[in-house]
């Protein structure tokens, strides 16, 4: 489903992505570890399509396209989505405005015809249960005076309602109590299924009890380090990441 | 280029000379306290000149350009209905009155509303019929000492329209007066004049909209006055959407009673020089205005948007949103000056400005001017002028939305705050299809 083959990406002057190597299959949850300023959040960006990192080598194939060439919002009609570290605030325009018109531009691109009133009030329903989010929130302004656990947990819905191909969640559990983790795992792992992969990138191990990957990956100075089944994960939260350092500078 | 002499004086001895053969052609009105106004303002019109970027006031708002067209004088006009139609708002119902180059038109007008709930007549009418209404009243709220332009219109003021609504009385239908420029033939100078009374209690809603209809140059200098009674209650929508040929010079001057509220709605779309004065003297306990306002110059559309809210009483409260979406070259100014008088003790006073600059030829001018002069009071004010958020951007192309759309989106919301206040349907309606459009270019 998507390769990532010797990714170089920079910001301004400073080099984050060094050469990184990475292949995800379809159905597959892929766990992307490491420490502060691995190159983590700039992954996520350069996977979504953010403007301020520039590739500067390598490619990126999604389902055989070449994902580096499309503008943000056609990879999003391609099926990529990315649950942001920070959601952004948008006054004035609900989540159900702004959801309705993301999936009908989506559809469009897609060739499909939009939904009308009463199909995406169902679909919507349908979704709000499963992040167990509610109505009120979603007719006020986009993540507006949202708490923490609130806007993350509409990054959730909104991937539930977008149901994309690949799913990126960049710290999706930064500053998120217990209760607020599990309902975001259970709305994770509930969109779980073989047409699906999904990229969860954490600081922490805690996560993954709720979210078991098939891979774990650690991301350090720009590349992907080490790799292995999810007891990787359990290690790192157990011996830090600095054996990992000192195997790659021996 | 730096105007020269002749180009400030052609126009204003084109004007005193045109007042001065009106005055030879009067018999008895001559000699009228009316008239006695109107001679006094002129005479200050001739002191003061027109404005130059030096005065203080104007600093930001060039009138160079409209001092070199060649205006006529002459304000007859050959429109009839049939032409009225382009001009047309949808569904548009109530008390509906035209004015062409500053004449009442009655036979293009539609009086819905009984008598009984609102008296309508022309101001030349007024004039005639109701000499000691307008004895009462004229030039008593707006101040022509230190503005040319105010001078201007009150030394020629003839028509526009007076409103007086009685004590106790809600007026079910909004009064909408609609002012058309007429400039098919020739560069049309009018000077609506304007008197708007209610009475305690009462309550009305009050549109004013500008249009030119050809493509002359079209100049307005209108002036509003209105006096709300104890426990009135006003809607005033001020609306905009005029050609790249017009020019707009306009003052409202408001003065509250104790207990009245006064909301209004300023929207410029389109026009190629634009400036609004809207001056609100809180001279009552109690006394609540609310004040919103939107621009949205581009090409090279000027919009300058003066307010100035006098708290002379105590315990009155006014808060007041401006906001303003500038393009391409276009340029605008937001002057907002709150007075608290000594005695005006528990006043509360907001004002905010917010502006999104799309082009780098785009310039907005700001300046919040508080003068507080008791002690205990709630004050605040702040201005913003930025581009659009990237990251909001970013965030909605990420969802699928197409950089175009989400600027729309984005702009389309920022808007909302302002066009929502207009409770009049078939106007929101109309001036948010006006902005979708104007987004969409």
């Amino acid at each position: 489903m998507l390769s990532i083959n010797n990714l170089h990406a920079r910001i301004g002057e400073k080099e984050i992505l060094k050469g990184l190597n990475l292949t995800v299959n379809s159905g597959e949850i892929h766990a992307i570890m490491g420490p502060n300023g691995a190159g983590k959040s700039t992954l996520a960006s350069v996977l979504a399509g953010r403007e301020d990192f520039e590739v500067t080598d390598g490619s990126v194939d999604f389902e055989g396209k070449d994902l580096l060439d499309m503008a943000p919002e056609v990879r999003a009609a391609e099926g990529i989505f990315l649950a942001f570290q920070y959601p952004v605030e948008i006054p004035g325009v609900s989540t159900t405005n702004f959801l309705k018109t993301a999936m009908n531009e989506i559809r469009k691109h897609r060739g499909q015809d939009p939904l009308d009133a009463v199909q995406f009030l169902r679909l919507m329903k349908e979704k709000m249960k499963l992040v167990n989010i509610d109505q009120s929130l979603l007719s006020r302004s986009l993540n507006e005076g949202f708490s923490g656990g609130e806007k993350k947990r509409n990054e959730i819905f909104q991937m539930a309602m977008l149901e994309p191909k690949l799913a990126i969640l960049d710290e999706t559990d930064s500053g998120l109590d217990i209760d607020a983790l599990r309902i975001v795992a259970e709305g994770v792992n509930q969109l779980r299924s073989p047409e699906r992969a999904t990229l969860v990138i954490t600081h922490y191990q805690r996560l993954l009890d709720y979210i078991v990957p098939d891979f774990v990956h650690v991301l350090y100075q720009g590349r992907i380090v080490k790799s292995g089944p999810k007891e990787l994960a359990m290690e790192l939260e157990e011996r830090g990441y600095d054996w990992i350092k000192d195997e790659i500078h021996a | 280029m730096t105007p020269t002499i002749n180009t400030y004086n052609h126009f204003k001895d084109q004007l005193l000379a045109s007042f001065r053969l009106a005055e030879d052609r009067m018999n008895g009105e001559a000699k009228t306290a009316f008239h006695g106004i109107r001679r006094a303002a002129l005479d200050q019109f001739d002191r003061l000149g027109f404005p130059t970027l030096r005065h203080e006031e104007w600093k930001y708002s060039n009138v160079t350009a409209l001092l070199k067209e060649d205006f006529d004088l002459d304000a007859s006009s050959s429109l009839t209905a049939n032409d009225l139609t382009q001009l047309e708002i949808p569904n548009l119902d109530g008390n509906i009155l035209y004015f062409v180059n500053g004449r009442y038109r009655a036979d293009l007008s539609r009086v819905v509303s009984p008598a009984s709930e609102v008296e309508l007549l022309s101001f030349a009418d007024a004039q005639k019929a109701e000499p000691e209404l307008i004895g009462d009243h004229f030039s008593r709220y707006a101040d022509y000492q230190d503005n040319a332009f105010t001078a201007l219109n009150t030394a020629f003021a003839q028509d526009g329209i007076v409103i007086r609504v009685p004590a106790n009385t809600t007026v079910a239908q909004p009064v909408i007066l609609r002012f058309v420029t007429d400039s098919r033939e020739k560069n049309i100078v009018s000077q609506p004049r304007n008197l708007i009374l209610v009475g305690r209690n009462a309550e009305v809603t009050v549109s004013e909209s500008y249009r030119t209809l050809g493509d002359g140059a079209g100049f307005t200098n209108v002036v509003t006055e209105i006096n709300l009674e104890r426990d009135a209650r006003m809607q005033y929508y001020k609306v905009q959407n005029d050609t790249e040929q017009s020019y707009h010079i306009g003052t409202t001057q408001v003065r509250q009673a104790d207990s009245s509220h006064f909301y209004s709605a300023t929207v410029t779309l389109n026009g190629n020089f634009v400036r609004n004065n809207l001056n609100i003297v809180l001279n009552g306990q109690h006394a609540e205005a609310f004040m919103y306002g939107l621009y949205m110059p581009n090409g090279k559309q000027h919009v300058d948007n003066h307010t100035l809210v006098d708290h002379a009483m105590p315990n009155s409260y006014s808060n007041e949103l401006y906001k303003g979406i500038l393009n391409d070259s276009g340029t605008g100014v937001f002057n907002g000056k709150i007075y608290v008088r000594p005695d005006a003790q528990k006043t509360n006073a907001y004002q905010s400005c917010k502006n999104v600059v799309l082009a780098p030829g785009a310039s907005m001018n700001t300046k919040p001017q508080l003068e507080i002069y008791a002690d205990d009071v709630k004050c605040s004010h702040g201005t913003t002028t930025g581009q659009l958020n990237d990251e909001a951007l970013f965030y909605m192309q990420s969802r699928g939305i197409p950089k175009d759309e989400a600027r729309t989106l984005l702009l389309y919301a920022f808007v909302q705050d302002v066009l929502s206040q207009i409770k009049i349907q078939p106007i929101r309606e109309y001036l948010e299809g006006v902005v979708r459009q104007k987004l969409g270019e």
